[in-house]
């Protein structure tokens, strides 16, 4: 007979709607004296491995390779205390997108998914409605905006409209968004998509400081929103109840210089109940598997003589694809030096028509 | 140099000025404008609004078929008369302002032929199904319940209802109907009766809205269907399923697992029965020195080592970052792991919340698979030489991993209610019904996810006026729309297997739609800065123009004023 599943009770269903836990972690900046955003980075994302999220569900962006620079007297390392006490590069970093690779394109594409078919796994975000996904940006920002690599920006509104997409698609249980950047809160005020909860380390008209410079290095290693982020994370372990509200007093005032500031409101649940390791940890739910099927056919004798197909890794990947892409369609610009001509060619119309004596006349 | 003179005389110095000015001008509006204009604008294919309008308004309509047959001493001979007759019955469901359900059963009553009637004279309620099923074939999406007498054999005493292994089964019929009741009564009492078969067997309402999901935020039913949604994987066109045995311990014991044989006898027939619903491809693998994680407890009153249940949480993670993932797809995976302890822990016992032994020794993961554990401990005695040779009793673990691969893709349905008996799934794991209750809640989790997307895409086009809509988008989204239309009319007849593979392809089509790369947009432009791109470049063009046309209209006015002095 049909034995019948018992469920078990649902406590750890209830608390939160979530299965699985994705993390975008994002640093900006490059050159060496920008340092400790990437520091920022890789100690926030050691925090979300060691609370249990794994490599295939964090994408890290680092837009500068700080650890293998020829600055760095300590080459293959990056310290976030100083007299190099603890480095966070580690040996098994798994970098996703790096160098050039970080734009504010690619980081759209990311948030959005649309990427080009040929894009592995580890650089996608593959989440579903049921995960909870962290996002964390770090680099030098403004009132409104965030400047990637020195040379582009995003803006708060092409951000709230990408988590916009984001929930359109339902890609997201819910989202925690932390910026530590000058001016960070500007960068939250503009989202309206439900179930988003942010946290930035200063407020619009403040700057955000960053902690101690190592002298053997040269350069400040961290900031201090973060520094305090990660002494508040070390004593998270994968079972602490720990809830956002703790969360929001890590680097009051007197240790941080500037405000950091918060956004609720459009969190469906109460802050105090959301617990930190429901975005910084992946605690699996678990049921007890209580039936089974009885299997009384023997196993078929499977024909030894079929060929064993071997594929190499790289026959899974698009390979044509990748190397017959079009390269990217360039909008036209009119020449150089054809806007200064054209300038050129109406004064001389009007200078030949009236001459410059009768410039008179037009003036 | 005579025309020249001619052209001279006629045109004035101070005329040829204006004349300059005005074709400037006239340049620069009737050439320069529509240039720039057309250079600046975004392509933006035409897509079907209007259409994409009227989806978003969802109004779905399930139709079912059930064909009631009375056997032998169930019906009067005359009621018998009056029998081959049909019912269509309407149920109406409003979830939201946008989407509005109707379910619509056929319900065909006929009494039983003398074939039937022999196949329902066996002795118990399998082989009569087995008969049956020989007799005739019903097609995908209908049902045929036998109605047989209180005194029938077939069931036992307190079950009322047995579900067989196809799309049949059997109803016994209530006491009070023993005697000297008519048609009518007799129909009414087995109309909710059948209901209740139905709702098991094909379609429920708590099941078909948890499908819409995606389209309508409910509020928490009961928690065993919140638990049931999340726990199945979304709909997708296709899935990995991934079987990994974990050796922790190869000093000790040399596994051996017959995988291939194992899955090609167990796993593939589901699959291939699954195969109008997404395609599988399945691999796996061997980890050796793959520790659990986790410290079991020894427990010296059963000489064994546990694992309680609020510890196998933490279990998963250390595991899943080896086990790695094909890199070209981007297919939800299906995780189901073997491990076999070492030694030292053997043997290695799950114990639930009460501290009872768990009898699968196995547990799973909503939304990512799961996990067994296989003690070997009892396969070699204390003067073993090691390693030991292991061969690993396949039937018993697919057992566990079929069960829980039920589980995660959704067959497996919630309690049936009291007094029903269900068969055992069949050979190929899966029940005709059970998969029929899976196609009815893709199909309109399929249609209720690709209106949300289409219908989201559009609004987000119509919003944002900068993004460039491609010929390619646009086709994508006429397809979609298309395939949209052709499941919802194929629903409403009840074709099943058609109305699925129309949901495929509508939800293929509007996915490639919504993530296609080229709907990137970046071209955020607050009015400040359009300013100050075309200030620069119009501005001193503009202004010798401007002020040399002020000049023709003041000279033009001094004229007039001149000439009407000379009048005076």
């Amino acid at each position: 007979s049909h034995a019948a599943i018992k469920i078990q009770p649902m406590r750890q269903f209830f608390s939160s709607g979530h299965t699985n836990n994705w993390a975008v972690l994002v640093c900006t900046s490059r050159f060496w004296f920008n340092y400790r955003h990437v520091a920022n980075t890789l100690s926030v994302y050691r925090s979300v491995k060691r609370l249990g999220i794994p490599d295939s569900h964090i994408v890290l962006m680092l837009a500068d390779d700080m650890a293998c620079n020829h600055r760095n007297p300590k080459p293959a390392t990056v310290f976030s205390h100083k007299n190099m006490e603890l480095n966070v590069y580690g040996d098994d970093v798994e970098v996703d997108y790096r160098g050039y690779e970080v734009t504010v394109e690619n980081f759209l594409r990311v948030l959005t998914g649309r990427l080009p078919p040929s894009t592995p796994r580890s650089k996608r975000l593959l989440s579903d409605d049921r995960s909870n996904i962290l996002i964390y940006l770090t680099g030098h920002g403004g009132n409104g905006f965030l400047k990637f690599q020195d040379s582009e920006e995003i803006s708060n509104v092409e951000l709230a409209d990408a988590f916009e997409q984001m929930w359109q698609k339902r890609r997201y249980n819910e989202l925690l968004f932390i910026i530590d950047t000058c001016q960070g809160a500007s960068m939250y005020e503009r989202f309206y998509s439900p179930n988003l909860m942010a946290l930035a380390s200063s407020q619009v008209g403040e700057d955000s400081l960053s902690h101690q410079p190592d002298l053997a290095i040269g350069v400040h290693l961290m900031d201090r929103y973060t520094f305090y982020l990660l002494e508040f994370l070390e004593d998270i372990h994968p079972s602490s109840k720990a809830n956002m509200n703790d969360l929001f007093k890590v680097c009051p005032k007197s240790q941080c210089v500037s405000t950091p500031g918060h956004r609720t409101d459009l969190f469906l649940r109460d802050p105090g109940s959301a617990l930190i390791t429901d975005f910084f940890g992946s605690v699996r739910k678990v049921e007890i598997t209580m039936e089974t099927i009885n299997l009384t056919e023997p196993i078929h004798f499977v024909n030894e003589e079929r060929q064993k197909e071997t594929y190499s890794y790289v026959d899974q990947l698009p390979v044509s694809e990748i190397i017959h892409q079009k390269p990217k369609q360039k909008d036209w610009h009119p020449p150089d030096g054809f806007i200064l001509g054209l300038w050129t060619l109406i004064l001389l119309v009007f200078f030949k028509t009236y001459g410059m004596k009768h410039l008179k006349h037009i003036f | 140099s005579l025309c020249k003179s001619v052209i001279y005389g006629i045109i004035t110095y101070r005329r040829r000025g204006q004349l300059a000015a005005l074709s400037i001008a006239a340049v620069v509006i009737i050439v320069g404008v529509p240039l720039w204009w057309r250079t600046t604008e975004t392509y933006r294919a035409w897509l079907p609004v209007s259409q994409i309008n009227e989806l978003s308004n969802l109004q779905l309509q399930l139709s079912a078929e059930v064909e009631v047959v009375f056997a032998r001493g169930t019906v009067t001979p005359e009621q018998q008369k009056k029998v081959p007759l049909t019912q269509i019955q309407d149920e109406e469901h409003t979830v939201d302002e946008d989407t509005a359900l109707r379910y619509r059963y056929e319900t065909k009553y006929r009494t039983a032929t003398i074939m039937e009637e022999d196949a329902l004279n066996q002795p118990t309620a399998a082989e009569a199904d087995l008969s049956l099923h020989t007799l005739s074939e019903s097609p995908c999406g209908s049902l045929v319940v036998y109605v047989i007498p209180e005194s029938s054999s077939l069931l036992p005493e307190d079950m009322d209802v047995y579900v067989g292994q196809r799309r049949t089964a059997l109803l016994r019929i209530g006491a009070q109907m023993r005697v000297g009741k008519t048609l009518d009564q007799l129909l009414a009492h087995l109309e909710p009766r059948i209901k209740q078969v139905l709702q098991v067997m094909s379609f429920s309402h708590t099941d078909i809205s948890a499908a819409l999901s995606d389209r309508v935020r409910l509020s928490p039913g009961n928690k065993e269907s919140i638990a049931d949604s999340m726990r199945t994987f979304k709909s997708s066109p296709g899935y990995e399923i991934t079987f990994s045995l974990l050796n922790p311990d190869p000093k000790s014991h040399r596994l051996h697992w017959d995988i291939e044989g194992a899955v090609q006898t167990y796993i593939q027939p589901l699959l291939t029965k699954l195969a109008s619903v997404a395609n599988f491809s399945i691999d796996s693998q061997t980890l050796y020195y793959a520790m659990l994680g986790v410290n079991p407890r020894f427990d010296s009153s059963l000489s064994a080592y546990t694992l309680h249940s609020d510890s196998l949480a933490h279990v998963i993670n250390p595991v899943e970052a080896r086990l790695g993932s094909n890199a070209a797809s981007s297919n939800p995976v299906l995780n189901f792991l073997l491990y076999v302890p070492d030694a030292h822990h053997s043997p290695l016992y799950i114990h639930d919340r009460k501290k009872q032994e768990v009898p699968s020794n196995a547990f799973h993961s909503p939304r990512w698979g799961g996990i067994m554990v296989y003690n070997v401990n009892g396969f070699y005695g204390p003067e073993a030489v090691f390693p030991v040779d292991v061969n690993i009793n396949m039937a018993k673990v697919m057992g566990v991993f079929l069960a829980q691969l039920r589980l995660l893709l959704g067959v497996q349905s919630s309690t049936a209610p009291s007094g029903f008996l269900v068969a055992p799934c069949g050979s190929n794991g899966l029940a005709d019904w059970e998969l029929d209750r899976l196609m009815w809640s893709r199909s309109v989790e399929n249609v209720a996810t690709a209106t949300t997307t289409i219908t989201s895409l559009a609004q987000l086009l119509e919003q944002i006026g900068n993004i460039v809509i491609n010929d390619n988008i646009a086709e994508q989204v006429s397809s979609a729309v298309t395939s949209l239309q052709l499941a919802v009319a194929e629903l409403e007849t009840g074709n099943l297997r058609f109305a699925l593979q129309y949901s495929k392809e509508a939800i293929l089509a509007s996915e490639r739609a919504f993530f296609d790369p080229s709907l990137l947009h970046l071209l955020y432009f607050p009015d400040d800065q359009k300013f100050a791109i075309y200030i620069p470049l119009f501005l001193p063009m503009c202004v010798p123009i401007l002020l040399s046309l002020l000049k023709i209209v003041s000279d033009a006015r001094q004229k007039r004023r001149e000439k009407q002095a000379k009048k005076d």
